[in-house]
C-alpha cells in the first residue's frame, strides 16, 4: 500500500498508509490526520482540504484541472505546489509522497 | 471536563459524526455515546444522489470515518436506536425499548425528513423518497435503462436525481407545482437556465403541475395523476418536496423551537446542557441579522465545530458564510451566501456558455448572495465580498475582463 507522509503545519509528520484509488484527501481523513478539513467530501467544491505537494512530487501528482485552479486561487496562501487533496488520487507511483499543510483551511 | 463526564448526540448524520470526531480532535476526555436511528455509522448524504446513484462510488468513500474509527476513539455507538423522550431536570434521554441513559451534555443531531404529500396511492410500491442510504439503493435498484421515473418536486434533489436517472439511461419527467424549477431556492434566471438544460438532456418539465394522485396496478405505481387530469406513465415515481426538521424530541422536552430547534451562534439551545446542529436548527445567521433554518453539509460542520468548541473550552470558529452546491451533468453548481434584502441582480458571463454566475446585491451595493456555475472563482471570491460587506461597483462586477481578485 503507498505510504504518503502528511506534515502539519507546526512540523508534525504522519506517515500513512493509504489504499490505492483513494484520493490524499480521503487518507487524511479515514487516519484523522488534522490540517485536512475536507467539508464538501471531495467534491471539489470548497478548499478546504488544501496541502503544498513536496516539490519532488510535483511530476506524479499532475496538475490542477480549470475547477481546481480557480477554486484554489482564492484559499489562503497558496504557492505553486498547492493542490487540492481532494484531486489527487492515490496511485502505486505515489508511494512515499509528502505533501505539507497550510496553517489553516478556513 | 473530567473522564467521566457523558455526552450524548441523539442523530448520526454528518452533524452527529463530524461532532464526535470534532470533540476528540479537541481534546475531549469524557465519554461519548452516539445514537442513530439507522444501521450504519454516519455517512455522506450528498452523493446518494449523484455518484452513488450513478454506482461511482464504494460504500467506503460514503462514509464519513471507516467504521473502525469509533471503536479507536473510544466511541459508544447505539445505531439502529431512536430516542423517545428527554427529561431535562434528571439529564436523561428514554430509548424506545425503554432503556434510560444519562447525560451530562447532550446535542442533538436529529436532521430532517422528507415532506410526505398527503395524496391518495402515496404508499404504492414504487413511489421513493431520498433522504437515506437505504432510499438511495431501492431507487438504484429501479433505474435502468428505459425505466420511466417521474420527480415530483423541481427542487434540488429531484434535478440531482433527474441527472443521474438521465446517465442511467432512464427516462424522465419532472414534475413542479411552482411555475419554474428551484422556486424556493434560487433566481429565475438560474432555474431559466436548469429548465433548458435538463430539457436539452431529454428531461421532460411540468411546470405549474399540481399531483392530484399516484395511480397503481397490482399495488405498483403505474401513473402520476396531475390536477388538470392529465396522467404522467412512470415505473417509479420520486418524492423530493422538501424536508421537515425532526424537532419534537426536543419541543416535547419543552425546548424552545421555531420549525427547527432554536440555537445560538455556539449551537445552545434554550437549556443550556443541551445543544444541537444541523438540518434540524434554526439558528442565527451573523452575515444576516436574522434567524433561519439552513439544510446544508456546511452548516452541520459549521456547528458541529461550535459545540465541539464550546465543550472543549476552544475559541468558537468564524461565522462561516452559508454556502451550498450541487453538481448536475458536467455542471458545478456553487452558492453562497442567500437571498435576503436584495435590490438588484448582476450577471457576469454568459449563460449559453455554461460558465456564469448571478450576484445579487442589496441597495447598498454588497454583495448578499452568489450563484455561480461552472464559476468558481465567482464562488469564491462572491463568499469573501459576502463577508467583507464592500459595496461593488455593478458594471465592473459584470466585466468579464475584470478578474474576481480585483474585486475583492
Amino acid at each position: 500500500m503507498p505510504k504518503i507522509t502528511y506534515i502539519e503545519h507546526d512540523g508534525t509528520e504522519h506517515p500513512m498508509e493509504v489504499p490505492v484509488g483513494l484520493t490524499v484527501m480521503q487518507g487524511a481523513v479515514d487516519n484523522s490526520v488534522p490540517g485536512i478539513d475536507a467539508d464538501c467530501g471531495g467534491a471539489c467544491a470548497c478548499a478546504t482540504c488544501h496541502v503544498y505537494v513536496d516539490p519532488e512530487w510535483l511530476g506524479k501528482t499532475g496538475t490542477p484541472n480549470e475547477q481546481e485552479a480557480s477554486m484554489l486561487s482564492f484559499a489562503a496562501v497558496t504557492e505553486s505546489n498547492s493542490r487540492l487533496s481532494c484531486q489527487i488520487e492515490v496511485t502505486s507511483e505515489l508511494d512515499g509522497l509528502i505533501v505539507r499543510m497550510p496553517e489553516g483551511q478556513h | 471536563m473530567n473522564e467521566t463526564t457523558r455526552i450524548v448526540i441523539v442523530g448520526a448524520g454528518h452533524a452527529g459524526g463530524s461532532a464526535v470526531a470534532l470533540l476528540r480532535q479537541y481534546g475531549w476526555k469524557g465519554t461519548i455515546t452516539l445514537i442513530g436511528d439507522e444501521p450504519v455509522p454516519p455517512y455522506q448524504r450528498p452523493p446518494l444522489s449523484k455518484a452513488w446513484l450513478k454506482g461511482e462510488a464504494s460504500a467506503e468513500s460514503l462514509a464519513l470515518r471507516p467504521a473502525k474509527f469509533y471503536a479507536d476513539n473510544d466511541v459508544e455507538m447505539r445505531l439502529a436506536t431512536t430516542v423517545a423522550a428527554i427529561d431535562r431536570a434528571g439529564r436523561t434521554v428514554t430509548l424506545a425499548d425503554g432503556e434510560v441513559l444519562a447525560y451530562d451534555h447532550l446535542i442533538l443531531a436529529t436532521g430532517a425528513r422528507a415532506r410526505k404529500l398527503s395524496i391518495p396511492g402515496i404508499d404504492l410500491a414504487g413511489v421513493l423518497e431520498l433522504r437515506s442510504a437505504a432510499d438511495a439503493d431501492k431507487l438504484k435498484a429501479a433505474l435502468l435503462p428505459g425505466t420511466r421515473v417521474a420527480i415530483v418536486g423541481g427542487g434540488y434533489i429531484g434535478l440531482e436525481a433527474a441527472a443521474s436517472a438521465r446517465a442511467l439511461g432512464a427516462e424522465v419527467t419532472i414534475i413542479e407545482r411552482e411555475a419554474r424549477l428551484l422556486a424556493r431556492v434560487a433566481s429565475t434566471s438560474l432555474s431559466a437556465f436548469f429548465d433548458a438544460f435538463h430539457q436539452e438532456q431529454g428531461v421532460a418539465i411540468e411546470l405549474n403541475a399540481d399531483v392530484a394522485a399516484l395511480e397503481g396496478e397490482g399495488g405498483h405505481v403505474s401513473a402520476v395523476r396531475l390536477a388538470d387530469g392529465r396522467a404522467i406513465p412512470c415505473d417509479v415515481a420520486l418524492i423530493g418536496v422538501g424536508a421537515i426538521a425532526n424537532a419534537e424530541l426536543a419541543s416535547a422536552a419543552g425546548i424552545d423551537c421555531a420549525g427547527g430547534i432554536r440555537v445560538d451562534l455556539s449551537a445552545r439551545t434554550s437549556d443550556a446542557s443541551i445543544f444541537a446542529i444541523g438540518d434540524c436548527t434554526h439558528r442565527p445567521l451573523h452575515h444576516y441579522g436574522r434567524e433561519h433554518r439552513l439544510e446544508s453539509v456546511p452548516n452541520a460542520l459549521e456547528q458541529a465545530k461550535q459545540v465541539a468548541s464550546a465543550l472543549t473550552g476552544r475559541k468558537l470558529p468564524a461565522h462561516e458564510v452559508p454556502w451550498f452546491w450541487s453538481d448536475q451533468y458536467n455542471l458545478k453548481l456553487q452558492i453562497a451566501g442567500l437571498s435576503f434584502d436584495t435590490a438588484e441582480t448582476v450577471l457576469r458571463g454568459d449563460p449559453s456558455s455554461n460558465s456564469f454566475a448571478v450576484f445579487h446585491l442589496a441597495a447598498d451595493g454588497c454583495l448578499r448572495s452568489v450563484e455561480a456555475v461552472n464559476a468558481a472563482s465567482e464562488f469564491m471570491a462572491g463568499k469573501m465580498l459576502i463577508a467583507s460587506r464592500k459595496p461593488l461597483a455593478r458594471e465592473r462586477l459584470a466585466d468579464m475582463s475584470v478578474s474576481m481578485k480585483d474585486l475583492l
